[in-house]
């Protein structure tokens, strides 16, 4: 594949220097040999305009036909189909005017390429033409503005209506901690200041908080579907982002501030699983890393579909492998899986310091998450 | 005023440049004159765009064939490429300076610094700068920043690694990171010598266009160029000095304790003391700088494509006064849109809102910018100089890349793309690949005035753009997707997700084509070098254009004119005007020159 490309990028080249070499030649047959235009450079190079034009579209053509695939699948939250649709609006807008205005610009280069002896009009002003084009855009970014902003103001409302469930999102160089309110989905006070690693009270809780008491701390996010999250973001050290693109969601964590997100996931890791494209994009991904395998390179197993949550603010030396697992899931799944995990009291507040400080998770997220610790 | 100063300059006229015994040293290094020290800007930018090009050709690499281990890294980068595979350290070290040199370096001072010296006298008919002492003393701090960034890179910790908008705590804290050590203070010194010789030579620019305009050359007979030049001036001085305030308080938390961005750190196992810091300012006051910034980098190819499209195509530019506005209301819409490089840092989302509306605003002044030139276009008489080539690319990557903008800086659609290649791939369009195309036109049309006649090779300018225009493209369109697939940017690798693999093809198509297009960069290179020694002298005026600076000698002389200063009788754009029988206005010549008095009733079409 990655072969393929190179020779189509190859023969691109070649026909681009054939074209140069072909009109090197016609600019020599000339006796003129002054280095300002004359109207064979200006016949060639109007060729190429138009010629260009239609590389333009064609990479356009040959990009979406190739790499569409790649794009994210469909939203896993409820506010994930308002941006999708509004994107999907954009980029229509986008392409028409794109396609249209590239036409006008690179035909007219062709169309009026200069020869000796022509006039040019001169034409320096029409007010009805400028008065169209700029009202023209005032119209369609009203209505995209308006739409956005209707769109953002509901995204961004953090509310506590619908018994939302409080999760905590804690950023440190190179991995995340997700801490749950507990029984009472209240999160106890926490701060950098108390944070102790001999007590294995990495949070920085407030020991003496009674929220804090049943607070649970895991390193694998799990969320059930239909139920409205509020995520609090905080951070430790730098600046980090939480990143959730099948959800359409991120927020950076700031060190000394809490951020919030807020969304509800409406689609299962199950279901995200059977979601066609997902199949597809599993299959394909798998075959290359058979591929990998086979030449024995390392980081070449078999993948299955998980959410990710990831680091979009660069942090540091190991920025790029800064995750964690989401896994949405179903009521009962969900409350089967937070009941057997252990609460702040019952692994850090009773703990001398060897216990670990937080809930376990499978062999090899916990590789994941942690990074590469440098 | 005005009036004042330019008697004062005529007054002096004679005796400038005659009676001086010129030295190496006055006429090469320290030199007062503006071609000069246009020549200087714009040699020391192109150095530092070499630089910088090379580093994004190593880094490119490094995403294409990750892990993989090349000589050529081990060469340039020596212990930070143990047996050929780039440390992620340094990755993170060749984006940030890459971004930090070529914007603030080459785009910056490369092409504003290096047109506006040239062409801000030459064009409105100045004997020279305001002051040429302080033109001088901007380029040498000019110079003396680029060395200070260059010489950052061979520091032993390594030069500055937090991203070219160095966001603390990662850029104050050397626990977080190996170059936010001295590599940063040095990078924060080098950026302050730089503001420092950025508000200098704006000042200067401001005071020659608003006082030393020659006799009839009023405001509205201005060519597109100066307009941008003193436009982009502006916005420099209202903007650096608060990047130079954020550098200040940044430099006072590192070495003095101070918590202007910092608090609430638990670092390497112990909390570090500060307090009540925060970083979101911090992000305020880098892109209160920062976003005006990359207008200070298109407005000035704006201006000059403007220019160079309008005398190839043998026609004025078309609407001149919605040009103007366009580039004031750009200005000043400019200055209030920052904040859509932060809808998600934690400020609060109505101000998101705000910053959204202004930000889509500045889309119509743009539109009616794109529109323009291609109604310039229309039933023109193309002459495709390979300045004209880049200026009509120019327009190409400004619209591809403008309107991707209309998804970023809608807050609600940022939220997935934000910090992804997305983002990269529209900027690199928008205003990296567009403001070099305007350097290139400028370069190419240019060239002859600079150099004393002699003119760059057409037919190496061709093969130049074609490569280059193609291989922009060929960069930077497939760079949406992956953006869009939710790559995150700075990433030294993207193998830590399985979801990600299968866009390594995308990565390595996109690097060939960088290869490509960097090579064609040293076309361009030998052109330019060789054309300054051997290159063939045109006549004096080569593309039949209006402006003054054509009517100036060839040869360069400290004054320009060697008779008294040329007098301006209309606009800059009188191209294949004619009168009621369809004749030219001048028999046989397609434009009629600024200095030509109007002629028997001849209406003055001035738009």
């Amino acid at each position: 594949m990655t072969t393929l490309l190179v020779l189509i990028v190859l023969v691109l080249v070649a026909i681009a220097i054939w074209q140069m070499t072909k009109m090197f030649e016609f600019a020599q047959l000339k006796t003129n040999s002054s280095e300002i235009a004359n109207d064979s450079d200006n016949k060639y190079n109007g060729y190429l305009l138009f010629a260009f034009l239609i590389f333009i579209y064609g990479i356009t053509i040959f990009s979406f036909w190739k790499y569409s695939k790649v794009l994210l699948p469909e939203a896993a939250s409820e506010h994930g189909s308002g941006y999708d649709y509004l994107m999907l609006v954009s980029f229509i807008i986008i392409f028409f005017v794109q396609t249209i205005t590239q036409a006008l610009l690179h035909y007219f280069g062709y169309k009026y390429r200069g020869e000796k002896g022509k006039k040019a009009l001169f034409y320096a002003d029409n007010d009805r033409l400028e008065f169209i084009w700029t009202i023209i855009p005032v119209i369609v970014l009203a209505g995209l503005i308006l739409w956005g902003l209707y769109t953002w103001t509901n995204i961004m409302d953090v509310n506590d209506e619908d018994d939302p469930l409080i999760v905590e999102l804690y950023a440190q160089q190179f991995n995340w901690t997700a801490r749950y309110g507990g029984e009472d989905n209240v999160l106890g006070a926490a701060n950098v200041r108390m944070i102790d690693i001999d007590k294995a009270n990495v949070l920085g809780l407030d020991e003496s908080d009674s929220y804090a008491a049943d607070d649970i701390i895991v390193k694998e996010l799990h969320l059930p579907v239909g139920r409205k999250v509020n995520f609090k973001m905080r951070s430790q050290d730098v600046l980090h982002s939480a990143y959730m693109p099948h959800f359409r969601a991120q927020m950076n964590c700031v060190p000394g501030m809490t951020t919030e997100f807020s969304f509800t996931p409406i689609t299962t890791t199950e279901q995200m699983r059977q979601n066609p494209d997902v199949v597809d994009k599993v299959k394909r991904t798998n075959a290359l890393r058979a591929e990998w395998a086979a030449e024995g390179r390392p980081n070449s197993d078999p993948w299955e579909f998980d959410y990710v949550l990831i680091c979009n603010k660069i942090c540091g030396k190991s920025h790029y492998n800064m995750q964690m697992k989401i896994i949405v899931e179903t009521e009962e799944e969900y409350n089967e899986w937070i009941k057997s995990q252990k609460t702040f009291a019952e692994t850090v507040m009773v703990a001398d310091g060897r216990e670990p400080n937080f809930n376990p998770v499978g062999a090899e997220t916990a590789e994941l998450s942690y990074g590469t610790q440098d | 005023m005005s009036v004042t100063a330019q008697a004062h300059v005529e007054d002096h006229a004679h005796d400038h440049g005659h009676h001086h015994k010129e030295t190496f040293i006055t006429k090469y290094i320290f030199s007062q004159d503006h071609k000069m020290i246009a020549r200087q800007y714009l040699i020391t930018g192109l150095i530092m765009g070499f630089v910088g090009i090379a580093m994004s050709l190593l880094f490119r690499m490094q995403l294409a064939w990750p892990g993989e281990s090349f000589p050529i890294f081990e060469t340039l980068l020596g212990k930070w490429a143990p047996e050929g595979v780039m440390d992620a350290d340094i990755y993170l070290a060749l984006v940030t300076i890459h971004g930090t040199i070529m914007v603030f370096f080459v785009l910056t001072a490369g092409l504003s610094g290096t047109f506006s010296n040239l062409l801000i006298p030459l064009q409105i008919g100045a004997r020279d700068m305001a002051s040429g002492f302080l033109n001088m003393i901007s380029y040498w701090l000019f110079f003396l920043s680029s060395v200070i960034m260059v010489i950052s890179l061979f520091v032993e910790a390594g030069p500055a690694s937090a991203g070219w908008t160095v966001y603390p705590p990662l850029s104050a804290l050397p626990m977080a990171q190996s170059g936010s050590g001295m590599g940063m203070t040095l990078w924060l010194v080098s950026m302050t010598v730089f503001i420092a010789s950025s508000l200098l030579g704006s000042l200067n620019y401001i005071v020659t266009v608003l006082n030393l305009r020659t006799k009839g050359m009023s405001m509205t007979r201005l060519p597109l160029t100066i307009w941008a030049f003193f436009v982009t001036a502006v916005i420099g001085v209202i903007s650096f000095p608060v990047l130079l305030s954020a550098g200040l308080l940044l430099l006072m938390d590192r070495s003095f304790g101070t918590s202007f961005f910092l608090s609430d750190i638990f670092i390497q196992g112990e909390v570090l003391h500060y307090q009540g810091g925060s970083p979101v300012l911090f992000e305020h006051l880098f892109w209160f700088l920062g976003h005006p910034e990359v207008y200070i980098v298109i407005l000035p190819a704006m201006g000059i494509v403007s220019e160079v499209m309008s005398v190839n195509a043998r026609k004025p530019i078309f609407g001149y006064r919605a040009m103007i506005a366009s580039i004031l209301a750009i200005a000043f819409l400019s200055t209030i849109v920052w904040g859509h490089h932060m809808f998600i840092s934690g400020m609060n989302p109505f101000l998101g809102s705000v910053f959204t509306f202004t930000t889509l605003l500045i889309a119509i002044p743009s539109a009616v910018k794109a529109f323009n030139w291609i109604t310039t276009l229309w039933k023109g008489n193309l002459q495709l100089n390979p300045g004209m080539l880049f200026s009509i690319g120019m327009v190409s990557t400004f619209i591809t890349g403008g309107l991707t903008g209309i998804i970023l800086g809608d807050s609600t659609l940022d939220i997935n793309v934000h910090d992804t290649y997305f983002v990269v791939a529209h900027f690199h369009l928008v205003m990296g690949i567009s403001a070099l195309y305007g350097l290139f036109a400028g370069v190419y049309h240019w060239f002859p005035k600079m150099f004393e006649g002699k003119m760059m090779s057409k037919n190496l300018g061709y093969i130049h753009f074609w490569i280059t225009a193609i291989g922009s493209y060929g960069i930077f369109f497939p760079m949406h997707f992956v953006g869009m697939a939710g790559v995150p940017r700075r990433y030294y690798e993207n193998t830590a997700f399985p979801m990600f693999d299968e866009l390594t093809d995308v990565q390595v198509l996109m690097t060939v084509f960088a290869l490509i297009t960097a090579g064609a960069q040293l076309v361009f290179a030998y052109n330019f070098i060789s054309s300054i020694f051997y290159g063939k002298k045109g006549p004096k005026n080569p593309w039949n254009a209006t402006t003054l600076e054509w009517t100036a000698e060839v040869k360069h002389i400290h004054g320009n004119w060697d008779g008294p200063i040329p007098h301006v009788h209309r606009w800059a754009y009188d191209y294949s005007k004619t009168d009621e029988n369809g004749e030219y206005i001048l028999p046989d010549q397609d434009f009629v020159p600024q200095t030509v008095p109007l002629q028997k009733d001849e209406e003055e079409l001035n738009h």
